[in-house]
């Protein structure tokens, strides 16, 4: 066990756990974030996705030890009381069944949005395709990341 | 933020104290606009609230039950159902709200507490609207007439000359004498005794309104649970923790039908958190003070296992040939019209299909969890699991404990579309805190969940057809062989995994079941026989079926609905006016008059009718028989037609399809349903439910197998077990909502369901459209590249 102090949310947070102890784990267990969910643990299906300097990484297969940079979930996106335009967009397409995955699906959203603001569908696609959803959700995903990316340039 | 800072304020004891006790006012609650479903969850670091059993179960017969209405007058329905993310909860506030009187964002739901909610079993089945609807209708009726009787008392006028509307009752002579519902009622007991030899069957002395009166019903309101789901605030029974809790990951048999024969213990002894091993018969599991302590410990733990003397099932290349070739363990009495074999050999035309569909998984996304809590002689289970009174029930009988000291906590979880590991996750965790005395949460790993889930049965499905010489169809023989022996229960005691690889499993397995597709199509000589057939292990194997989403019905229609395709190609018929001929009773002339066939099929046939009708036109569908003219490109262009119902619910699709002759790549590209589920409730939650629906079928027809070598399952990831990805989603998707009632303007059109119906008819759709596009005729699911490309080469395509 090792003390260890990470950004998230942008508050400095020290925990007491091995350093070999996935992300995920540590955010949810420690810090009580409960945002980034299990779903593989083995980097296949993108559940546990938080950002970390602004990139989706997968929280599940990345050693808290490793962390440099700021640790954002979706507990954490909105901003001063205000949804981040993607979870807007989530609820205006009614997006989520379950909802289980849907984390992961914002998250890398944002991030797909960070990089290239107005993607394609085609670009959307590509960058969905690794976050695996088994309500099947992604024809309304798809159309609400449109409508963040609509909502993005009128601001 | 822990999980009990965001617990909402109304706690149990207070709750159920209210439903014991006379005149109590209820405390501490406020049914906020547009709030999530409120999820009382108790506070597990104050004794005194897990203390506060035994926990009875609420009497259906007390409209208290039921519903309470509030000091502000604010309403909250507590149902015994729950929402597995389909927005049935929302759907229960709009009927209620509706039957009423009460403003639609005044209200929350409840749902599948045991012991705050009315046993109506969970889900399941697509029966929340259709089936208890009904009572939930009648209870909020009922409530609406004594509150109309308390005004009435208030003002010193009849009844009639009172008007209500947002729960506000007012005297329609002087629109100024106005009292709320809250004013006359809130915070107290209505005392008021239904009746009903069930809880289905639960009525008071009021009638439902008509539909024409009905304000939230066939609106829209967002679903209730999505912004908590979006902002990270929701509730999951995966998020559940209280003090003292301990982490617990299971060992499971590395091959079918294993045996423990030692356990070296002190192979995790030293391991950081280590708490302890449980081991009973041959269901081991771990337990430490961490959860990836608990996941490294279940990693390194060291077990012999012996292996079973024969192979448990021959591997999955193989079993189609073992299918065919092993006696049934059951054959259903056949359902049978005309002479079969007369009128086959007697047709100028016959033909003849296999079809095969394998074992197919849940593989939820979030493989199958649970927590439970022993404290102060109770056990108390945080669940998803869709069924949380049988998950109680049965953890009950399971532990040898009265059930009134057992409550199950439903919470959101992961994907859950019918008998999933959620069942078995139960019961685990229950065992290990009964058997620790703390509090234990377990989680499956993904290579659990993956191998170890139950599974939708393998079909074989044989069938025979003949054409007249005019191309009409004048015998279907269909003949089923689904590998089902053993078919497992919901939270059965006796066949739950643990009790399995405890040994505690029952004598007898269940044996089983079969289906023959579901249609309205007037054949003048039909017959339908469905077999069941067993692997060789039965027990303890993870070829366990239950039921997945529709239950049989992707199956074997997928088999009917493309042997109807194959006929109307034979016969050179638009496929589309096949099947209206075929419901119509033009073929043959033997439907000519539809008034002499029994109500129920009249009724279900022309709700078909209009449903094939509707998909038709809604597509811009143009008559010409399959194939169509083929393209010269890589890329090949079809559509294929099927449609089928469930119970009431009438669905017909429409699936465009490009095929890539190269590659075998299918890429759905274009989806039509049109959906007859009778009073739709909310229209933009049903659309959703019917895309994601038809999305999980092109999933099954396109990636899904289960794969096993002849003693373990070798599908254990998502590497090894494709799933549809955003790369094959639908470029555009119609659901037209049909109302093809031969009485459309009824003031009581029922609600049928809609969870399901969806799923069935869309496999058999897209094979139909890759014939369609290229000629080929695949008869074998999944549609993988390879299988296309073989079925193209064999079609010279």
């Amino acid at each position: 066990m090792a003390n260890l102090t990470l950004s998230v949310n942008g508050q400095r947070r020290t925990v007491d756990v091995d350093p070999a102890t996935p992300l995920l784990y540590v955010l949810r267990n420690d810090l009580d974030l409960h945002g980034p969910r299990f779903g593989c643990g083995l980097g296949q299906c993108g559940a546990c996705t938080v950002l970390i300097g602004g990139t989706a990484t997968r929280s599940c297969v990345t050693p808290v030890s490793a962390v440099k940079g700021e640790v954002t979930t979706l507990d954490g996106l909105a901003k001063d009381g205000k949804l981040h335009p993607v979870q807007q967009a989530w609820i205006d397409e009614q997006v989520p069944a379950c909802g289980y995955c849907q984390n992961g699906q914002m998250l890398t959203a944002v991030s797909l949005l960070q990089r290239n603001p107005r993607p394609t569908d085609a670009q959307i696609r590509e960058a969905m395709a690794p976050v695996l959803c088994r309500c099947f959700t992604y024809y309304r995903i798809q159309a609400a990341i449109k409508r963040a990316a609509g909502a993005a340039q009128t601001v | 933020m822990r999980i009990d800072d965001i617990l909402e304020t109304v706690s149990t004891p207070s709750r159920r104290e209210f439903l014991k006790t006379s005149g109590r006012l209820v405390v501490g609650f406020t049914a906020a606009a547009h709030a999530a479903p409120l999820v009382p969850l108790a506070g597990a670091q104050t004794g005194a609230v897990q203390g506060a059993g035994p926990y009875p179960d609420p009497d259906f017969h007390q409209l208290d039950s039921w519903i309470v209405i509030h000091q502000d007058n604010t309403a909250t329905f507590y149902v015994g159902k729950t929402d597995l993310g389909q927005g049935t909860g929302t759907a229960f506030r709009q009927i209620m709200s509706d039957e009423l009187d009460m403003a639609f964002e005044r209200t929350t739901c409840i749902m599948g507490h045991t012991d705050l909610t009315v046993d109506q079993g969970g889900s399941g089945g697509s029966d929340a609207l259709q089936v208890d609807g009904w009572p939930m209708r009648r209870v909020a009726a009922e409530a609406r007439r004594v509150l109309l009787d308390m005004g009435s008392t208030h003002f010193g006028v009849p009844v009639d000359r009172l008007a209500v509307s947002d729960g506000v009752i007012t005297v329609k002579a002087d629109p100024s004498k106005q009292v709320t519902y809250g004013e006359l009622i809130g915070g107290r007991r209505f005392g008021v005794t239904l009746t009903g030899r069930n809880i289905n069957e639960t009525t008071g002395i009021a009638t439902l309104k008509p539909v024409q009166e009905m304000k939230y019903v066939g609106t829209s309101p967002q679903r209730d649970d999505i912004p908590a789901k979006v902002n990270g605030t929701a509730k999951w029974a995966v998020d559940a923790k209280v003090p003292g809790m301990l982490h617990a990951r299971n060992v499971k048999p590395p091959v079918a039908g294993a045996s423990v024969v030692r356990i070296d213990e002190s192979s995790v002894r030293g391991m950081p958190g280590f708490v302890a091993v449980v081991r009973e018969g041959n269901y081991v599991a771990v337990v430490c003070e961490r959860e990836e302590q608990a996941i490294a410990a279940a990693r390194r733990l060291q077990v012999n296992w012996r292996t079973p003397a024969t192979a448990p099932f021959p591997a999955s290349e193989d079993l189609f040939a073992y299918m065919r070739g092993t006696k049934p363990t059951r054959t259903l009495d056949p359902q049978a019209n005309g002479d079969i074999e007369a009128a086959l050999a007697g047709a100028a035309v016959r033909l003849e299909a296999e079809y095969e569909v394998p074992f197919q998984g849940h593989t939820s996304i979030g493989p199958a969890h649970a927590m439970a809590d022993p404290s102060n002689g109770q056990l108390t289970i945080y669940s998803n699991d869709m069924k949380s009174y049988g998950l109680r029930s049965g953890i009950a009988e399971f532990l040898g404990i009265p059930r009134e000291k057992v409550r199950v906590l439903w919470l959101h979880g992961p994907q859950a579309y019918g008998r999933t590991a959620a069942d078995d996750a139960g019961f685990e965790a229950a065992y290990l805190a009964q058997k620790l005395g703390r509090p234990v949460r377990v989680q499956w790993m993904r290579d659990e969940e993956h191998a170890w889930d139950t599974k939708g049965p393998a079909y074989l499905v044989k069938l025979r057809g003949g054409l007249d010489a005019r191309g009409n169809l004048v015998a279907l023989d269909y003949e089923a062989r689904a590998a089902d022996y053993c078919h497992l229960g919901y939270n059965e005691h006796d066949t739950v995994l643990i009790a399995q690889l405890t040994g505690r499993q029952r004598q007898e397995a269940a044996e089983g079941g079969a289906s023959a597709p579901s249609d309205t199509y007037v054949v003048p000589n039909r017959r339908s026989l469905m077999h069941v057939v067993s692997l060789p292990l039965v027990w303890e194997t993870p070829l366990r079926t239950g039921n997945l989403r529709d239950p049989n019905g992707p199956q074997a229609t997928f088999a009917g609905e493309s042997f109807i395709d194959e006929l109307a190609a034979e016969a050179k018929v638009d496929p589309v006016e096949f099947r209206l001929r075929l419901l119509t009773g033009q073929m043959n002339g033997v439907g000519r008059v539809l008034s002499d066939l029994p109500d129920d099929a009249g009724f279900r046939r022309a709700r078909s009718i209009a449903c094939v009708k509707a998909a038709a036109e809604a597509y811009g569908w143009r008559p010409r028989p399959s194939p169509g003219p083929r393209g010269g490109g890589d890329l090949l262009a079809g559509r294929g037609f099927a449609y089928a119902y469930r119970n009431q619910t009438v669905v017909a699709q429409i699936a465009e399809v490009e095929v890539n002759r190269r590659t075998g790549r299918v890429w759905v590209k274009r989806l039509v349903c049109a959906h007859d589920c009778g009073l739709v409730v909310n229209p933009q939650a049903l659309r959703h439910t019917v895309e994601n629906a038809m999305l999980h079928s092109i999933s099954r027809a396109l990636h899904e197998e289960v794969t096993f070598d002849t003693e373990k399952v070798t599908t254990v990831d998502w590497r090894t077990s494709p799933t549809l990805t955003h790369l094959d989603t639908p470029e555009r998707i119609d659901v037209v909502l049909v109302n093809g009632d031969p009485n459309p303007n009824r003031p009581d059109l029922p609600h049928y369901g809609a969870g399901e119906a969806a799923c069935k008819p869309l496999i058999a759709a897209i094979a139909n459209a890759i014939y369609d596009a290229t000629g080929a005729r695949i008869r074998r699911v999944p549609f993988r590249p390879q299988r296309v490309v073989a079925a193209l080469e064999a079609v010279r395509v």
